[in-house]
């Protein structure tokens, strides 16, 4: 494959697209799927043969707007519409060179003003399992650059030049990452990518494996060009089917274009990519974890030093990244490092895919510039908390996250002004609760998954979060003294300072927020056997309370 | 001549000591008499850093690092005991007398245990945890061995020395978190198992969870002892 053959493909696609007036991208994600839109697909598609259109009916990725499916988006007049049933496509196609149907379309100007899609350009506008769509919007101009234009060492300094840090929650930087794994003395080398999303709320990485799947493989491939790598693996959970399948299929596109395989585009560069499904475990979304289970293994972490960089898969150097770490590398290689700094604050840049869930009114995939004020994410993008409730706190970065109150809400999102105020960047899991969750059930939930998806190697993690989930659900019931709060507090510093993984570490950090912003909940459950959002049962009779009712 | 070792100096709690480049920091500790208490650590298994009792202070680092599986390096400061350290040591202990049912006085190993002497060591005279409590069988259909999973302590000294040492990788863990299990074979009864007999994971085991049936209700010390002289056997064969 070489340049004049891209653009071969693309124009090919092009002029695939001339004969149509209108194309309809209907989402085929997981989250649409569940509501049919594959029977509303048909439909479309039926209709469009009777009524004689010049229209195109595409399976595209996720549209965005999750909770308001089965979603479709109109090209070129770029109407969307949403809650489509079987019944509506006869309407939807009458409507082509008209009017577009008032009762279904979507206005969602605010929802997509401020968004920048880099990882997500390609979502919902291709079909995932056809690789010359992705091909016809840029795709692999980026592989073919780096292979004939750039040596490896040329393509780590673009990544590290553009600033891009891991987006599985570390943030440690990309480009420097490449670079020790380049040096890195052993063979073979490996790249793995992350794919073991498994924080409560969180979709980004299967929308990006079900909507544009090519984009990955396409960072991988470059990636392992970059470091040296001959073998690649991507590690999926079990529960994304559709991912695996779209992922399995084009990977079959990939080699059959020479992408994959020996003589890549033509040049000396061999890399394959196999695909290694997860079992079901959070812990395995660990580095040394997510290895240890490629091998065969239990899942369980180990200490590091030795770093994957050094010593990973099978003892030799591996690099190993999130989907959506690598679904930034090409858009960099192709735009340039600068445009990529341009984006972003001064420690963080480019944009961030988040999921935004719980209590807003658009619940779905946004993709923004890192620096947005979180107000502006929730209130603008978001809709704001629905049904006339009062917002109460926002929560980030999955069970190793915390909440943040109203107070931090101008707080600009970046990998450290998060940790700064007590939460973290995670994988992208963005929940808003409002003035119905009680903090201390939701700090109980959190610690609850903890504790059933700790591995259980270490005691502080293993032991640890099953005492913290004691105490909660003793506070929760409104049987808690202030001893216990204490006990608390003091379990949360040692699980937090001597667990060996990240999960053990981060375990009790949505304790620890809640704790710090919302102390006086805590309180009032304690001393007045009363929970304030009525979520919780307090009214466990306690010997306080019998006493009280004696003395009357 | 051998291949020649770089040797390095650093300080822990304040002596001077040297350590040849591939040590970790408590075999240099123990060499100089210094003690950091272990219990998943054995000397002639491989390193697992899962009991975090060994945990040490580097002076320049907020972290905590494992001295089992820390590597010396030149100049290093380490702090092996602080009242950080100990209160973090005694509520690991906690945790674990809170996890299962240790009671030392029905105990086959009471006088003989490890996680005994440890927290006689690091003083630990109450739990302030509540107990969990939970009910755990007892495998006794081992015909000279038996499994007392209530004084289990997870270390999985048991499923290394098997599978590192004896070669029969007969124990594992099944399950995860505060679930975790050692099993033998796919959770068969000891007796049925593929068990060689040999008793090696007897021997090691830190606590009276594994023990010879022909001890009970007598002293019942274990030797692990033998592991780094059959190490040393087996090189140079």
């Amino acid at each position: 494959m070489n340049s004049e053959e891209l653009q071969q493909i693309a124009e090919a696609v092009r002029l695939e697209h001339e004969k149509y007036d209108y194309e309809i991208n209907v989402c085929m994600g997981a989250g649409c799927l569940a509501q049919h839109s594959d029977k509303f697909k048909d439909a479309l598609a039926k209709e469009v043969e009777s009524s004689g259109k010049r229209c195109h009916v595409r399976s595209a990725g996720c549209l965005g707007l999750c909770a308001a499916g089965p979603l479709a988006l109109v090209d070129p007049i770029e109407v969307r519409y949403g809650h489509l049933r079987e019944s509506d496509a006869k309407e939807v196609i009458a409507s082509l060179g008209g009017k577009p149907v008032e009762r279904l379309e979507m206005h969602l100007e605010n929802y997509f003003q401020g968004q920048q899609h880099v990882v997500l350009e390609n979502c919902g506008r291709i079909d995932p399992e056809k690789i010359e769509e992705y091909i016809s919007r840029g795709g692999y101009e980026a592989l073919l650059k780096a292979l004939t234009e750039m040596d490896p060492q040329g393509v780590i300094d673009q990544i590290a030049k553009s600033g891009l840090r891991g987006r599985g929650g570390g943030g440690y930087p990309t480009g420097l990452k490449w670079g020790t794994v380049a040096k890195a003395v052993g063979s073979p080398k490996y790249v793995i990518c992350n794919g073991d999303e498994g924080d409560p709320g969180a979709f980004m990485d299967r929308s990006v494996l079900e909507g544009d799947p090519q984009r990955v493989i396409e960072g991988m491939v470059i990636a392992a060009y970059a470091v040296g790598a001959t073998k690649g693996y991507i590690y999926v959970r079990a529960e994304y089917p559709l991912a695996v399948s779209r992922f399995s299929a084009s990977l079959r596109e990939a080699r059959r274009h020479g992408f994959l395989g020996a003589n890549i585009c033509g040049t000396p560069l061999l890399f394959d990519i196999e695909i290694r499904l997860g079992a079901g475990a959070f812990v395995c979304g660990e580095e040394t974890a997510l290895i240890a289970s490629i091998e065969g293994k239990r899942g369980t972490p180990r200490t590091r030093p030795p770093y994957p960089a050094v010593s990973g898969l099978w003892n030799c150097p591996t690099l190993i990244n999130n989907v959506e770490t690598f679904a930034n590398v090409a858009p960099i290689l192709r735009n340039g490092a600068e445009w990529f700094a341009g984006m972003g604050t001064a420690h963080s840049k480019g944009t961030k895919v988040f999921a935004l869930t719980g209590k807003i009114t658009n619940t779905g995939l946004v993709e923004i510039p890192m620096g947005m004020p979180l107000r502006e994410i929730i209130f603008s993008i978001g809709g704001g908390v629905p049904d006339g409730h009062k917002f109460k706190a926002v929560q980030t970065g999955g069970p190793s996250g915390g909440c943040l109150p109203e107070e931090h809400l101008d707080l600009n999102i970046s990998y450290d002004a998060l940790i700064g105020a007590g939460s973290m960047m995670g994988s992208g899991g963005m929940i808003v609760m409002d003035d119905t969750s009680c903090m201390v059930n939701v700090a109980r939930f959190f610690v609850e998954f903890c504790m059933t998806e700790s591995c259980g190697k270490c005691i502080p993690c293993r032991a640890g979060t099953a005492q913290m989930f004691g105490l909660l659900s003793k506070i929760c019931n409104g049987e808690a003294s202030h001893q216990d709060l204490d006990l608390l507090i003091d379990l949360c510093d040692v699980v937090k300072n001597t667990s060996l993984c990240g999960l053990g570490q981060t375990a009790p950090n949505p304790v620890l927020s809640t704790l710090r912003y919302f102390r006086d909940e805590y309180l009032e459950h304690i001393d007045h056997h009363r929970c304030p959002a009525g979520v919780c049962a307090c009214n466990a009779r306690t010997p306080k309370a019998e006493l009280a009712e004696v003395t009357v | 001549m051998s291949a020649s070792v770089d040797v390095k100096t650093l300080v822990i709690d304040g002596v001077d000591v040297s350590a040849r480049q591939d040590q970790t920091v408590l075999d240099v500790a123990r060499e100089n008499n210094i003690f950091i208490p272990t219990l998943c650590h054995l000397e002639g298994l491989s390193e697992v850093g899962a009991c975090r009792l060994c945990l040490v202070e580097i002076k320049g680092s907020p972290k905590l690092f494992p001295a089992c599986v820390l590597k010396v390096e030149e100049g290093m400061e380490v702090i092996t005991h602080s009242e950080r350290l100990l209160h973090y040591r005694q509520t690991i202990l906690e945790l674990l007398f809170a996890e299962r049912n240790h009671v030392c006085a029905v105990c086959v190993a009471n006088g003989n245990c490890e996680l005994q002497t440890i927290a006689q060591s690091q003083r630990l005279t109450h739990v302030r945890l509540p107990y969990r409590n939970p009910k755990l069988p007892v495998d006794l259909s081992h015909e000279r061995f038996a499994a007392d999973h209530n004084r289990c302590i997870l270390c999985t000294r048991c499923v290394r020395v098997c599978a590192e040492i004896e070669g029969a990788h007969v124990w594992d863990v099944m399950g995860r978190g505060i679930d975790s299990m050692v099993i033998t074979d796919l959770n068969d009864p000891w007796g049925s198992s593929s068990c060689t007999r040999c008793g090696k994971c007897v021997q090691v085991c830190p606590t009276g969870a594994l023990f010879d049936k022909s001890k009970v209700g007598v002293s019942h010390p274990k030797s692990p002892e033998f592991l780094p002289y059959l190490n040393l056997m087996r090189e140079e064969q």
